[in-house]
This record gives structure tokens, sequence and C-alpha cells, in this order.
């Protein structure tokens, strides 16, 4: 059985999302859902030196959606919040090994969006137009 | 086991759906979308085509033969609609963009100049978001309240909730005929009765009923009714308010400006009779014109015949997905308290998941909360997949897409 969409990666992440719950000591948390799909994501993080030094994330949804946020943690980490503010669409697909197309793509790009609203926060900054557009 | 035959040739229907020879995926298009919208037969598209190339014109205005033309055939198509749900006056058909703008016609109508303070307005659990934002608009306004009638474990209206709900503080019950989620026939004309009883006017959101079965507005004796064209074979841009007569005189307009009015002073403004004194600017010509000519598709098919196809399709396909492990449908169980509309989930799959791994297949379903939010939260659960039925459906297609189900689930059970 094979799916163009749904490889086994995403399905991995799915099943098992890697850094999964929550983070007692987190500097910022930031929260979105994405009205279509329901789906929910929840981002914590712990930020040292300018950078995100541990991150988990907590939510609800479509596999796309909670693999990709999944997916993202693991980039995330050890990035600078500098780093994270320039990244975008094409890191996000890079990760899943697809472009789930423009039905679904909302799903995908929730994950980043909470990231980059944590960060955002967490520097105390108005959220770009490009971060709303985003999930 | 003899098989009942029906009596609609699907062959010959589908050659007039030109959409339905599309493939999608390189797999032939199988359309399970129909409770969002209807595909369009040849005689809607050329009648709208005919209408653009031919007679484009305004209506009820301009002395000139396409003026003429345009009028007449737009007159011709209201006439249909009011034959089509046998409603006592063709001017009780008022046009409208869609069931939504309708609904919103009566809420902002007849809501705000009859609902008061302290009064109750009795909707049920499963109604669409459209049928339930206008009346809370209107309750917050007026500082009147809003009630839900609930629905047992089978996803039918409890007739108890009926009975307690509806009040001498009701001053209107408004109800889905047929569930855009649960696909569930409501007993309508009973519930009419209760809410006259109580000096309430009856509503009834007849978006999912007039498109698939016959529906005889007089006989429910409803004082309003919602429907859309686009989802009986006709047009986007086109939707209907049925309202009787004496109800609809004594109401205020709801859009305001050209084609509405008898005179405009600089004092003020009279209004024209019915039912254009609800129709406020050019209309949509061309989308009635197109909705016209979908009534007389359906017409010709017979209504009975519509109704009993789709019983067919919706009784195959509950069968088959009953087999399929792990899936639950929602629901009445009995078949002949539903139109061809069925919500279910597949195991712990996500409705999205699910309708993109049936799109891969080329199968179209609708997925996600269905635009009944109140009613998922009563369900409890957070989307659900939908797959719904027209004319044109075949038992082949329903075979094609119990085999994507299988192999969705196969796909997440890895």
């Amino acid at each position: 059985m094979s799916s163009d969409i749904y490889k086994d990666i995403i399905l991995d992440y799915y099943r098992n999302p890697r850094n999964f719950g929550d983070l007692s000591d987190a500097d910022v948390r930031a929260k979105d859902s994405n009205p279509l799909c329901g789906d929910i994501i929840e981002m914590q993080l712990k930020i040292a030196d300018g950078k995100i030094s541990d991150i988990r994330f907590k939510g609800k949804g479509c596999a796309i959606s909670q693999a990709s946020a999944s997916m993202l943690t693991e980039l995330a980490k050890g990035k600078t919040l500098d780093e994270i503010k320039a990244m975008g669409k094409p890191d996000v697909l890079n990760l899943l090994g697809i472009d789930p197309g423009p039905s679904r793509i909302k799903c995908a790009l929730l994950g980043l969006k909470v990231l980059k609203l944590a960060v955002y926060v967490y520097l105390g900054q108005a959220v770009t137009e490009e971060v709303k557009q985003l999930g | 086991m003899v098989e009942k035959l029906t009596t609609i040739n699907t062959a010959r229907i589908r050659e007039d759906f030109p959409i339905l020879k599309r493939q999608v995926n390189d797999k032939p298009l199988v359309y399970f979308d129909n409770a969002a919208t209807s595909q369009k037969p040849n005689s809607v598209i050329d009648a709208i085509d005919r209408y653009y190339r031919y007679y484009n014109a305004n209506i009820h205005r301009g002395i000139h033969k396409l003026a003429e033309e345009a009028t007449v055939a737009h007159e011709e198509a209201r006439e249909k609609v009011a034959r089509f749900i046998a409603a006592g006056k063709t001017s009780e058909i008022v046009f409208t963009r869609n069931a939504t703008e309708a609904l919103n016609l009566v809420a902002q109508s007849w809501g705000r100049a009859n609902v008061g303070r302290g009064d109750k307005i009795v909707l049920t659990i499963m109604e669409h978001h459209s049928n339930i934002v206008p009346w809370q608009l209107v309750a917050e306004e007026k500082g009147a309240t809003v009630d839900f009638i609930n629905i047992d474990e089978n996803g039918e209206l409890r007739q108890d909730e009926v009975q307690e709900k509806i009040d001498d503080s009701t001053k209107i019950v408004c109800v889905a005929h047929a569930s855009n989620v649960l696909g569930t026939i409501n007993p309508v004309k009973e519930i009419g009765r209760v809410a006259h009883r109580y000096g309430a006017l009856f509503l009834v959101d007849a978006a999912q009923s007039v498109p698939h079965m016959p529906v005889n507005i007089r006989d429910i004796d409803c004082d309003f009714a919602a429907f859309s064209g686009h989802k009986m074979l006709g047009p986007t841009g086109i939707g209907v308010m049925y309202g009787k007569a004496e109800l609809l005189e004594g109401m205020p307009p709801f859009l305001s400006g050209g084609e509405m009015i008898k005179e405009v002073h600089t004092t003020g403004a009279s209004w024209k009779d019915l039912p254009y004194k609800f129709e406020a600017g050019t209309p949509s010509i061309a989308d009635a014109i197109g909705l016209g000519a979908a009534v007389d598709y359906l017409q010709n098919i017979g209504m009975e015949n519509v109704a009993d196809h789709e019983k067919e399709i919706t009784d195959y396909a509950m069968e088959r997905m009953k087999d399929v492990e792990g899936l639950h449908i929602y629901g009445p169980t009995n078949i002949d308290h539903r139109v061809g509309v069925i919500s279910f989930n597949l195991g712990d799959i996500h409705a999205h998941d699910l309708a993109s791994i049936l799109d891969e297949d080329g199968i179209a379903i609708r997925s996600g909360h269905q635009c009944a939010q109140p009613l998922m939260e009563f369900l409890q659960v957070p989307a659900a997949s939908r797959a719904s039925f027209y004319i044109y459906n075949t038992k082949g297609e329903v075979d094609v897409f119990i085999e994507a189900l299988e192999r969705a689930r196969k796909i997440f059970a890895r």
C-alpha cells in the first residue's frame, strides 16, 4: 500500500512524535489552530544565548500537521532566533519530502507558524504579516 | 435476493454531466461531495450560455425586446420553482444568492421586527451554521435566548425535547429538513404543528431536502423555507427564500435600493409588491434561469425516482462500509430516515488525511466539521468525513470508494 503524500517517515513521526510533551521551565509558549481542519499546535521553548536550547510541542490534528511540527522541533533545536525567523515554507517541505498541495499546505505550515509566533513573543516584537499567513 | 431495479437510467444521466468524464490524478472522477454542491447537466450550462449569448438584458425595466425576453425567462424560472415545491403563490418565491442569504433575510427582516427581550428562538443541534449564527445575532441584539433541541444516540431529534423546549415564549422554530452531516430526515410536519400550537412561526432549512426528495411546502405548512440552487444541479449565486405571502407582506425590506422600490422621494420610499420588495439590485438573472433549467431536469426524472435511486446507493454504501474494519458511521441506522449523506470516521485516521488519500484515487469527499460545529461537539468528534450521493452516482463508484477506504486503512496501519 503506497501513498504519494503519506510516506513512511510522515506516518512514523505521526505515530511516534519526537519532542512531544511539556517543558516545565519553558521561557515562552505559543499556540494556534487551523480553523479549517481543527489542527492545534502548541510550542514550548527554552532559550539560552539567543539559541533554542530545548523544545517541546503538543497538538492534535491530522498526520501532516503533527508530523511536520515534530520534525520541525528537531530542526529548530540549537538554531538561533534569527535563523528561526528566516525559516519558511521550503524548509518545511524539505523536512516532509513532499508538497502536500494547496488544500493541505496550511496543515503542514502550522507548526512553523507557532514556532515563529513563540520567537516573536519572546523577543517582544510584533508578529509579521508573513507569519500570520503561514498556517 | 431479487434486487429492485431502479427506474433511473444512470448511464444515460451521466452522459448529461460533462464533468463526470474528467480524470482526477489519472483516475476517473468519483464525485461524492454532493451535499456541498452538485454537478451541472448540459441543459443548465446551456441555459446560462444562451441567456448571455442571445438575450442578455436587465429585467423589469427597459422597453425593448431583449429586456422582455430576459424578464419572461427570469419570471418563468420563479414559476418553475414555485410549482416544484408546491408553493401557494409564485410571489412567495424570493430569489437570493444562496440558502444562507435566505436565512439571513428571515432573521434580519422578520426576526429583528418580531423577536424581543425574553423571547426564545428554538433551533436543533444538527443545524448548519447558516441556520444558527443569524439567529444568535438577532437574539444578542434583542435580548432573546436561543435553545437547541438535541438528538438521541441514533442521530434523530429527541421528541421529548421538541415538546419541552417549544413553549409560549417561543417566537420561531428553525429546523433542517435533512441534516447535512447525519443525513437525518426530520419530521418537520410534526414539529411545525407543535410550533404553531404555541403561536410560534416555523422555518425549514430545505437545502439538503429539496434537491433530493419530493418536497411539498404547503403540506409541511412551514412559514419560511430556504434552499440553494447549486445543490440541486443549478448554478451558484442563486438561492430561494420561501415565505407565506401574508407574512412577507408585513415584513420590512432586507436589502434596499434599486429594483425593490415603487417610489422614492427625498422624504422616503415605498416598496414594490411581493416578491420584488425583497430583491434589491440587479439579480443573478442568468443563474435564476439556470435554476429553472435544473428544476426542469429534476422534474423530468421525477423526484420520487431521485429519492429511490439515492436510497439504493446509500443502502449499498452503508452495507459495504460496515465491512471496513474500524469504520464508524454517524446518524440513523434506519435507511428510511436518511437522505444520501453518510458521515463517518475510519479508526483514528483524521478526516483530512482520509480525504487526501481518497483524492489520490480521484474520489471527492468532504472532511472537517462540515459547518456544524455544535453537532460535532455534541458527537464529541473534532472532524468527520462525509460521502454524499446524487442521481449520477453508481454502485460501481461505491466499490471504488470502499477499495480506497481499505487502502487508507492499510496505509495508516503500517
